[in-house]
C-alpha cells in the first residue's frame, strides 16, 4: 500500500475531499470552513477547490447547521458538518437526537440520513471548561446515533471516509491535541475502514486495556514502561464507540484475565462504566483476576491553569498504577 | 382565479376528510382505543389542507405535532393514517410513531414534530438540497404560534434568508401554545412581523378562509420557486378542540370558541361554491358523502389490520 506522512488535520482534509471528488452529493458545512479553512485549519484549500456551493460556511447557528444537514441527508444528500467544538452540541441537541436520530425508526424505517458531524473535542489546549469536553457518552446514549473516534491519522482518513459513507447519522470525535500528529496514511482513494470494529493496538496476556483517543497514546507509554518490567498488555482501541465491537474486547479479557478502561471523559456515566459491566454480563466474567477498573477524567469541568488542566485527565503514571493494581504488584 | 373546480372540489373533500378524521380519532381516544396522546386540528382544516392543495407535485413539506390536517391536505392516505393511529403495522409508520410522527418521506412529506419548532431546521435542509440539485421544488413548513419563541425558528429563518433556499414557514397562530395566550408569550399581535428581522417578506393570511389561504401560498410559491428566497406566511386561525385530550380549557371562555365556529372554514368553502355557482348543492352533498364513505373505509382498514409483530421492536433503528 502506497503511503503518505501527513497529520491528523490533513488526513481529515483528505477523506473529506476525496469523499466530495467521488460523490456530488456530499457537501460540507460548518463555522468559518471556507476561506478561513476552520477554527483548526482543518479545511484549508477544500473552499478554492470545491466552492460555496459544496464547502458552505454557515451563521454561527448550531442547531440550524445539524437540523439542516438531518433534513438534507434524508432528501438526498450526503452533508459533512463541522461544530467548530464538540462543546457547541448542546446547542444542537434537539435537531442531533431528537430528530436526526429518531427519523428512521420513528418514520417505520422509511427515512436515511447520512449525515457526518465532526466534533473536535477534549482537552490539553488551555480553552477551558466550555471547549474542552469529552462528551462521547452522552452520544452512545442515543440510539441511532453512531459514535467514531480515530486515534492515528491513517484511522483518522479510513474512518472518517467510512462514516460519510454510513447511511445514519454518525458523530466522529476529533481530539484537538491529535490534529498535528504526525503519521502514515495510505494514498489509495479506497482506504475506508469499517465500522464497528475494534482495532488490537498491541497484543499482550496478562492485561486489557480498552481505550481511544489521544489518551490511547498515553497507555502506550504507560505500557511500554511496565513491559520492561514483565507484565505483557494487550491494548483495543474500539474506534467505533457505538454500536461498539465488544467480542474483540470479551475475547482478550477471556485470555489475560484483567481489565481497565482508560478515557480522557468524565468518569461517572462514562463510557469506561459501560465497557466494564459489559465485560461483567459477558463470558470474559469467569476469568477474570481482579476486578475491572477505570482510569478516567476526574468529575470536574475543565479548568484553565495549565496544572490542573493536566490534573484533570489520565496520566502515564495514573495508568502504570492501575495496571500494577490489576496485577497485584 | 386560479382555482379551478376539481381544485376546490379535492380541496372540499380534503378539508371533510381531515375533520372526520379528527372526530373518529377522539371517540376513539374517548374509548380507551388510541394510545398516548394527540394533538386534533378541527377548525383548522382551511390553514392544514388549502395550503398544501397550492403545491405542486414534488414539492415537500413538514408538519406539526397538530398535524392531522395537514397530513391530509398534502394528500397522504387516510388508510395508513388511521392504522398509525391504532398503531398498526399497515400504518405510515408501521405502528412505530402514532399521532405526532405520520411521515412520507418518499413522497416529500418529511414528517409530524413532537417537538415544537423541531420542523424548522429539517424543512431548511430539504430546501437547500431542493437548491443545490436544482429540482425547482419547495419545502412547505408547518409550525405554529409557540413555535416562534424557540431559537430554531430563528436559526432556521436566518439562514434560509441568508442561503435564499426555497421554504415557505406556514405559521399556524391558533392563539394559544398550549394553554398560554399569544399576548403572555410575545409583545407583538402579529408573527409576521418577525419576518422583517430575517429581510423576508411576512404576509398575513386568514386562515379560516380556504381560497385566501390557497391563493397567498400560491403566489408567496412563484417568488420562492423563482430564487427569491424564502416567505413567512402568518395564517389566523383557531384550534376548536383542547390542545390536546387532558386539556379542561379552563384557559379560554365558551363565547370564544363560539365565535371561531362560526367562522367555519369547511362551511365558508361549501357557501363560496353554492354562491359562486361552481358546484350544486347536489354535488356537495355527493363529495361529503364520499368523505364519510372514506372515513368508515378507513377505520375498518385500521381496525382489520395486525398489530406490529413484538420481534419488530429492534428494526429500522439504523439504516
Amino acid at each position: 500500500m502506497e503511503m503518505k506522512e501527513m497529520t491528523y488535520k490533513d488526513a481529515i482534509n483528505l477523506a473529506m475531499s476525496e469523499e466530495m471528488r467521488k460523490d456530488k452529493n456530499v457537501i460540507f458545512m460548518g463555522e468559518d470552513i471556507g476561506l478561513y479553512g476552520g477554527a483548526f485549519g482543518v479545511s484549508v484549500g477544500m473552499f478554492e477547490e470545491f466552492g460555496e456551493d459544496r464547502v458552505k460556511d454557515t451563521p454561527i447557528s448550531e442547531a440550524v447547521i445539524t437540523g439542516a444537514a438531518a433534513g438534507a441527508a434524508a432528501t438526498g444528500l450526503r452533508p459533512i458538518c463541522e461544530m467548530m467544538f464538540m462543546d457547541f452540541i448542546t446547542i444542537a441537541m434537539d435537531n442531533l437526537v431528537n430528530q436526526a436520530a429518531k427519523m428512521r425508526y420513528m418514520f417505520g424505517g422509511k427515512a436515511k440520513v447520512p449525515m457526518t458531524l465532526r466534533l473536535p473535542a477534549g482537552s490539553g489546549t488551555g480553552a477551558a471548561a466550555q471547549h474542552c469536553q469529552s462528551l462521547e457518552a452522552w452520544l452512545c446514549h442515543v440510539p441511532g446515533l453512531k459514535v467514531v473516534t480515530a486515534s492515528t491519522p491513517a484511522e483518522a482518513k479510513g474512518l472518517l471516509k467510512a462514516a460519510i459513507r454510513d447511511d445514519n447519522p454518525v458523530c466522529f470525535v476529533e481530539h484537538k491535541l491529535l490534529y498535528k500528529m504526525k503519521g502514515e496514511v495510505p494514498v489509495d482513494d479506497e482506504y475506508v475502514l469499517p465500522l464497528g470494529q475494534s482495532d488490537v493496538k498491541k497484543e499482550g496476556t496478562d492485561v486489557t486495556i480498552v481505550t481511544y483517543g489521544t489518551i490511547l497514546h498515553r497507555v502506550m507509554e504507560a505500557v511500554e514502561a511496565v513491559e520492561k518490567e514483565g507484565i505483557s498488555v494487550e491494548v483495543i482501541d474500539p474506534r467505533t464507540l457505538y454500536p461498539m465491537d465488544t467480542e474483540t474486547i470479551v475475547e482478550s479479557v477471556k485470555k489475560t484475565g484483567r481489565a481497565i478502561v482508560v478515557h480522557e471523559a468524565a468518569k461517572t456515566g462514562g463510557l469506561g462504566g459501560e465497557i466494564a459491566a459489559m465485560i461483567s454480563e459477558s463470558e470474559a466474567f469467569d476469568f477474570l483476576d481482579a476486578p475491572v477498573l477505570r482510569v478516567a477524567g476526574l468529575d470536574t469541568p475543565i479548568p484553565y491553569n495549565r496544572n490542573l488542566e493536566a490534573a484533570v485527565a489520565p496520566s502515564v503514571d495514573m495508568i502504570k498504577d492501575a495496571i500494577y493494581k490489576v496485577m497485584n504488584r | 382565479m386560479s382555482l379551478s373546480k376539481e381544485t376546490l372540489m379535492e380541496m372540499y373533500l380534503r378539508m371533510n376528510h381531515a375533520r372526520l378524521f379528527e372526530e373518529k380519532v377522539a371517540y376513539f381516544f374517548s374509548r380507551g382505543m388510541v394510545h398516548g396522546t394527540t394533538h386534533l386540528s378541527v377548525g383548522q382544516e382551511a390553514s392544514g389542507v388549502a395550503s398544501c392543495m397550492a403545491l405542486e407535485d414534488g414539492d415537500l413539506a413538514s408538519l406539526t405535532h397538530r398535524g392531522h390536517s395537514q397530513a391530509v391536505g398534502f394528500g397522504l392516505d387516510i388508510n395508513k393514517m388511521m392504522a398509525e393511529l391504532l398503531g398498526k403495522e399497515t400504518g405510515y409508520c408501521k405502528g412505530k410513531g402514532g399521532s405526532m410522527h405520520i411521515a412520507d418521506i418518499d413522497n416529500g412529506n418529511l414528517g409530524a414534530n413532537g417537538i415544537v419548532g423541531g420542523g424548522y431546521c429539517i424543512s431548511v435542509g430539504a430546501a437547500l438540497t431542493q437548491q443545490y440539485q436544482k429540482t425547482g421544488k419547495l419545502v412547505l413548513c408547518f409550525a405554529g404560534d409557540g413555535s416562534a419563541n424557540e431559537g430554531s425558528f430563528h436559526e432556521a429563518l436566518n439562514l434560509a434568508s441568508v442561503w435564499k433556499l426555497p421554504v415557505i414557514f406556514f405559521i399556524e397562530n391558533n392563539l394559544y401554545g398550549m394553554s398560554t395566550p399569544i399576548s403572555k408569550h410575545m409583545n407583538i399581535t402579529d408573527i409576521a412581523d418577525r419576518a422583517k428581522a430575517y429581510g423576508i417578506p411576512g404576509i398575513i393570511v386568514d386562515g379560516n378562509d380556504p381560497i385566501e389561504v390557497y391563493e397567498t401560498v400560491n403566489k408567496a410559491a412563484e417568488g420562492v420557486r423563482s430564487g427569491k428566497g424564502p416567505v413567512l406566511i402568518e395564517s389566523k386561525t383557531y384550534r376548536w378542540l383542547g390542545h390536546s385530550k387532558s386539556d379542561a380549557q379552563a384557559y379560554r371562555t365558551k363565547e370564544e370558541v363560539q365565535q371561531w365556529k362560526e367562522k367555519d372554514p369547511i362551511a365558508r368553502l361549501k357557501k363560496f361554491m353554492l354562491e359562486n355557482k361552481i358546484a350544486t348543492a347536489e354535488e356537495i352533498e355527493a363529495v361529503e358523502e364520499q368523505a364519510r364513505t372514506n372515513m368508515e373505509n378507513a377505520v375498518e382498514f385500521a381496525n382489520n389490520s395486525p398489530e406490529p409483530p413484538v420481534e419488530s421492536v429492534t428494526e429500522d433503528v439504523y439504516a
